[in-house]
């Protein structure tokens, strides 16, 4: 079954980190997106970037995001294949920010 | 029966509705005595309710067309009623292990996994549940249903965790038994002897598991002296508890747990409890070796409330001086028993002044009766004047 992993973390909390880590934190993640299970990812710029739409009367209005009165922000997204929730755990907890204090939100995706 | 019904269908709603299915017929049919093939006791009851339940789940799946894919996936027995009575109960997989797991899955909410843990393993019906936390039965329905519910949607397994996951999966499943009886040993006995039973089941299941044994001796050995610790309303310390009124053969069953526990190497938190207890059951109870039990399980828990009991230890050993040392510094202002162990120390070292201050600020905190009636009790005594015994 699919799960989605989306990944809240600090912003900037990479780039806070030192040199050894940071590379660590890049290889761990890259060897998460090389395996098989992982059928696709996405990093998104940061949360300043963001741009919250909805339509009202026929009008679609526009507001910049987010709310930030979290420190965590959504930071990616990740669509695995997993046996069950049990994989799909060892799975997140491989994302790299879930040693730094960052958070991974598993849900089972509606199946199609 | 469930847990083997769950683990071949998969899922816990259509187990007891299979489940029910097959009491039904039973009802019917095992009373009906020499009307042939059809009546009477079958030679292995609980495996033909098993097997009854499955053949009756199967064919429920096979009439509800949108499940046809799955009935496909599903290994269909060749079985027929009539030859039902030749299956022996070892046949039968016992997969109450792979139910333990699932229902005290850490991805559900605790109270989920108590309740499911009551429902399926303990075979408890869904208003005692409801009782015994003193929820409504509707509120209680509806906290299975969720549980339910996200084991089916979010994938939970129905398995025992991979060996590397294991220690964590295990201290889980532990501590929902653990929750459970501490429910019974607030007054509600039928839930402290449930945990008991549920913690056998689960030592049995796994006798390799020091916790597990230190776990159901710890539980044991508590419950042994259940009848001792209340008088009427009053709360009895165990110094002046009535041993008579000792269960002395679940202290001792406890105690065999707890042989177990250590021969397997066992030097976890349950297992450190469990010898605690043991050593309080004592006739002379060697207080020293008791507040080095502490001081380890302090060790391992890094809890504030341990370091308190290694105190008590303390001053049972003699030393009130240094226990009110050991526990000047903790941080525990709102909790009772910090003020009431500090209120006894002071009382011991003939600090009335204080002990007073400290028992009335216990008095404060304490919301049960038998623990306000014990407190007002000693608040009593200080006004009364010094005890003689009470050295100056």
């Amino acid at each position: 079954m699919q799960y989605a992993m989306m990944i809240y973390a600090d912003p900037g909390y990479a780039e806070a980190l030192p040199e050894a880590d940071r590379e660590a934190v890049l290889a761990d993640f890259a060897a998460l997106l090389d395996d098989a299970r992982c059928v696709t990812a996405a990093q998104l710029q940061p949360a300043e970037t963001a741009t919250c739409v909805r339509v009202a009367g026929g009008r679609t209005l526009m507001t910049d995001g987010p709310f930030a009165d979290t420190k965590e922000v959504l930071g990616g997204l990740c669509l695995v294949e997993a046996a069950n929730l049990d994989e799909a755990i060892e799975l997140a907890a491989r994302v790299p920010v879930t040693r730094f204090g960052g958070t991974v939100e598993v849900r089972p995706v509606v199946a199609r | 029966m469930l847990a083997s019904l769950v683990g071949f269908l998969g899922d816990f709603d259509k187990a007891e509705e299979a489940a029910q299915e097959a009491f039904a017929i039973a009802a019917e049919r095992w009373p009906r005595q020499g009307e042939g093939e059809a009546g009477g006791l079958p030679a292995n009851p609980g495996a033909w309710l098993i097997t009854t339940a499955r053949n009756r789940a199967i064919d429920r799946i096979r009439r509800e067309r949108t499940l046809a894919e799955k009935v496909r996936l599903l290994p269909v027995p060749e079985t027929v009623m009539d030859v039902m009575d030749e299956f022996d109960d070892t046949v039968i997989k016992d997969e109450r292990l792979e139910l333990i797991f699932t229902c005290c899955h850490p991805a559900l909410p605790l109270d989920g996994q108590v309740a499911l843990t009551l429902r399926a393993l303990g075979g408890l019906e869904t208003g005692e549940i409801a009782r015994a936390f003193l929820v409504s039965e509707e509120t209680m329905k509806r906290r299975l249903s969720r549980a339910k519910a996200k084991i089916k949607a979010t994938g939970i397994p129905f398995a025992v965790p991979a060996a590397h996951l294991l220690p964590e999966r295990l201290d889980a499943v532990l501590a929902v038994l653990y929750l459970i009886y501490n429910e019974g040993y607030s007054g509600r006995v039928d839930l402290g002897a449930e945990a008991i039973r549920l913690g056998r089941v689960l030592a049995a299941l796994m006798p390799d598991e020091p916790e597990a044994h230190g776990l159901l001796a710890l539980m044991m050995i508590h419950h042994a002296r259940r009848r001792a610790r209340f008088s009427g309303e009053d709360l009895v310390l165990l110094e002046d508890q009535d041993r008579s009124l000792w269960d002395h053969a679940q202290i001792a069953a406890g105690r065999a747990a707890l042989d177990r526990a250590v021969a397997l190497g066992g030097r976890g938190a349950y297992v450190i409890q469990a010898a605690i207890a043991s050593l309080q059951t004592a006739e002379r109870i060697d207080w020293p070796q008791v507040a080095e039990l502490y001081r380890r399980l302090a060790e391992l828990t890094g809890s504030a409330v341990v370091e308190l009991n290694r105190a008590a230890a303390l001053a049972q050993a003699g030393d009130p001086a240094a226990a009110l040392r050991a526990i000047d510094h903790l941080d525990l202002d709102g909790y009772l028993y910090f003020h009431s162990s500090r209120g006894e120390l002071l009382r011991r070292l003939g600090r009335d002044d204080e002990a007073r201050a400290a028992y009335q600020r216990a008095l404060e905190l304490a919301t049960s009766t038998p623990e306000r009636r014990f407190l007002a009790r000693r608040l009593e005594q200080l006004a009364a004047g010094p005890d003689p015994a009470t050295p100056p």
